[in-house]
């Protein structure tokens, strides 16, 4: 917020961060962002710790994309800087991401509808047994996977993606990433067009991610499902980052004044 | 796509809206019960329930193979009511001669097709590359059969992978590049023969035993039966034990019962088939046994079904057919994988060329690539194939072309004229799309 690009947070640097107070996974300082006349981000600051869950919201236009598409290495930021683990990154592109272990949930999910749940989970990144693909193998840790995971509500895991519905499909996109042993895991509106239960078998699979110590970073625009599941909100206006906080300290008015008007008229902070 | 999928949880897409009252409306508002539309063998233990699914399966538009079976058994059964020669072991060996061309086209647009692609150059390329493969054996060359038909089947492979170039580094779509092949090659077939003194009227003749005997030459009988034992037995051998490895590791395997079913299946058409060929079919002097096509065909069909089913390149092909954008984002090279299909489809084509030659004696400038094109992806669509992308087996190809054989064939023995055959195959090829495109928006409101 304040442009400076090593603001506030002390002991981050560098230290490998293994005793004492370990640095947040993933920290954003001073990140900005132009399209031409348009600063998508201006100055953003924003830390996500592994095993939380933290909500970004903001209205349309707010820069929630423009954000997540930055740290998923689509593009590189005009000025600040990303540490992951205490140490400065450049993501180059999503490749990069993916080598640090960050991985992206667009709404689409990217699932290929005439291969199975297993194909899917492997797509990339398929076992092989001399050269050719080893089946079993994908197909026992798929299983294992969607069992931590406590999903247990397809068939079986050799029907295509097709034939799920929209839960299950969100279901499989996660399990997909944490089989790539992600460390963060960034989900844009994951419960968007899910009727109820599906809604909660998502927000459900959201606790148990973190749980694991994986990091989540959510975009949503539903508060219903941002206060159920989110640690930390982190509220975006303008491209400004104007609030991140512990989700316990806000109510739902506070929360949708700072979307609306980048500040709250009082009574809380 | 997300948005179908409430129906299946029997809530509206609202997340604010109460079941219960939806469903209080009237029965037009409630959402069909949810059929899983997945494959048998993957929701099944036992062989009863395996059976049930596939019925819940076939009710739900995805039939697999068993229309194009069925329809098969129509056919034979029409054409062996009009005319009794049909069914003769002399025209079922033709018949199988005359399929095994289709096949192998319908075989090259797979790759285009599962890549939601279309090559409509095929017919033409086979055409080059038979000239190539004639010439170079002919006088004055005079090569050694097995470098010609290296060498034309290398021509045809760099044509394929100029068409994958030219579609993934330009982004031009697949119709009009291999629209250009389809007059483009046709000139380069007609420059061939121009610019070689032995093709008289545009036609080379096949001088080389070995290349003309693999349509015309047959197996010995007791060769035939031997390599049926050893083919079933071999084929025998690979299921079982990978049934009972899949079964040891607790994987979804199908019931046994279905698995040894499928080899007594394949054991018996195998049977037939030998049985048939192994029938003295000539007037004056012996002619019988397997003709060659016939197991060269059969190789093809398995090496491609083993790349699409067991490489990482056949997934990959089937990943960019459904959704190209997942592909890329996996991380795969997906302008290779499109230029490696294009340039798989172009061999086929050339092998088909091949057996086309090999077929008459002869290649001309005057073969109909543009017709034979069409009965190409008429053959693929017929067996199964989507023109809609990411659906299609090397399977599906042979069993299109033996339909599309068999139309030919029948209406022929009938004395139709060709203006009748042509009306025929493009009824069947009609009720083929129809049947493709109904699977398809079915699967889609179910899903």
């Amino acid at each position: 917020m304040n442009g400076e690009p090593d603001g506030g947070t002390g002991g981050t640097d560098g230290t490998g961060g293994t005793g004492g107070t370990a640095p947040p996974l993933l920290q954003l300082r001073g990140v900005s962002k132009s399209f031409g006349a348009v600063r998508a981000l201006d100055g953003v600051d924003l830390d996500v710790p592994a095993g939380h869950v933290t909500a970004l919201v903001g209205d349309n236009g707010a820069g929630k994309s423009s954000l997540i598409k930055t740290v998923a290495g689509l593009w590189a930021p005009d000025a600040g800087h990303i540490r992951w683990q205490g140490r400065t990154v450049v993501i180059h592109s999503p490749k990069d991401a993916e080598r640090l272990g960050i991985t992206t949930i667009y709404q689409d999910l990217a699932l290929c509808d005439n291969l199975d749940i297993v194909q899917n989970m492997f797509l990339g990144h398929e076992v092989r047994r001399f050269g050719l693909l080893d089946e079993g193998a994908m197909e026992t840790a798929s299983r294992d996977t969607l069992r931590e995971l406590a999903v247990t509500t397809v068939r079986s895991i050799r029907q295509p993606v097709a034939s799920l519905s929209g839960g299950q499909r969100q279901s499989v996109a996660v399990a997909k990433a944490v089989m790539a042993r992600t460390r963060l895991v960034i989900m844009d509106e994951p419960t968007a067009a899910l009727g109820v239960s599906q809604t909660r078998q998502v927000l459900d699979l959201i606790a148990r991610l973190s749980d694991q110590g994986v990091a989540v970073l959510m975009i949503s625009h539903n508060l219903n499902d941002v206060f159920e599941v989110a640690d930390r909100i982190a509220v975006l206006y303008l491209g400004r980052m104007v609030v991140t906080r512990p989700a316990s300290e806000f109510d739902r008015q506070s929360v949708v004044e700072y979307m609306t008007t980048g500040a709250t008229s009082g009574k809380v902070g | 796509m997300a948005g179908d999928d409430v129906v299946v949880e029997g809530s509206g897409p609202d997340p604010d809206v109460g079941t219960a009252s939806v469903k209080g409306v009237g029965p037009d508002t409630l959402a069909p019960a949810a059929v899983p539309v997945a494959m048998p063998e993957v929701v099944a233990d036992s062989l009863g329930e395996y059976l049930r699914a596939w019925w819940v399966r076939i009710k739900g538009g995805d039939s697999g193979v068993l229309p194009i079976l069925a329809g098969l058994v129509i056919i034979i059964v029409i054409f062996q009511s009009q005319q009794s020669v049909f069914l003769s072991a002399g025209n079922i060996v033709n018949l199988l001669t005359q399929a095994a061309v289709f096949i192998l086209l319908g075989l090259a647009e797979i790759f285009a097709l599962v890549l939601s692609e279309i090559d409509l150059s095929t017919g033409f390329v086979a055409g080059v590359g038979g000239m190539i493969i004639a010439e170079l054996m002919a006088d004055p060359v005079n090569w050694p059969w097995w470098s010609a038909v290296i060498i034309g089947l290398a021509a045809t492979t760099a044509i394929g992978a100029l068409h994958g170039t030219l579609i993934t580094r330009l982004r031009l779509p697949s119709f009009i590049v291999t629209l250009a092949g389809l007059l483009g090659w046709e000139g380069v077939l007609i420059w061939l023969a121009d610019v070689d003194k032995g093709a008289v009227g545009g036609v080379v003749r096949i001088n080389n035993s070995v290349v003309y005997n693999l349509v015309n030459g047959n197996m010995s009988v007791v060769a035939g039966w031997i390599t049926l034992v050893v083919v079933v037995a071999l084929y025998a051998a690979v299921t079982l034990n990978r049934s009972f490895r899949r079964r040891r590791q607790g994987l979804s395997t199908p019931p046994l019962s279905i698995t040894i079913a499928t080899i007594v299946l394949v054991a018996v058409v195998g049977v037939a088939l030998v049985a048939i060929c192994s029938v003295n079919r000539g007037a004056l002097v012996a002619l019988e046994g397997v003709p060659w096509v016939v197991p060269f065909v059969l190789v093809i069909v398995l090496a491609w079904s083993w790349l699409f089913a067991r490489t990482r390149t056949g997934r990959y092909m089937y990943a960019i057919g459904a959704n190209p954008e997942a592909a890329r984002r996996a991380g795969i090279n997906v302008a290779w994988i499109r230029t490696f299909g294009f340039m798989m489809c172009s061999l086929t084509a050339g092998l088909a060329g091949l057996v086309y030659e090999s077929r008459l004696g002869s290649i001309a400038t005057d073969i109909d690539g543009g017709t034979l094109v069409l009965y190409a992806v008429a053959a693929a669509v017929i067996g199964g194939a989507s023109l809609f992308g990411g659906r299609g087996k090397p399977v599906h190809a042979l069993l299109g072309g033996v339909v599309i054989a068999a139309v030919y064939n029948g209406l022929g023995l009938l004395g139709v004229t060709a203006a009748g055959q042509d009306m025929a195959t493009a009824l069947v090829l009609l009720a083929a799309v129809t049947v493709d495109s109904l699977v398809r928006r079915r699967g889609r409101t179910m899903a």
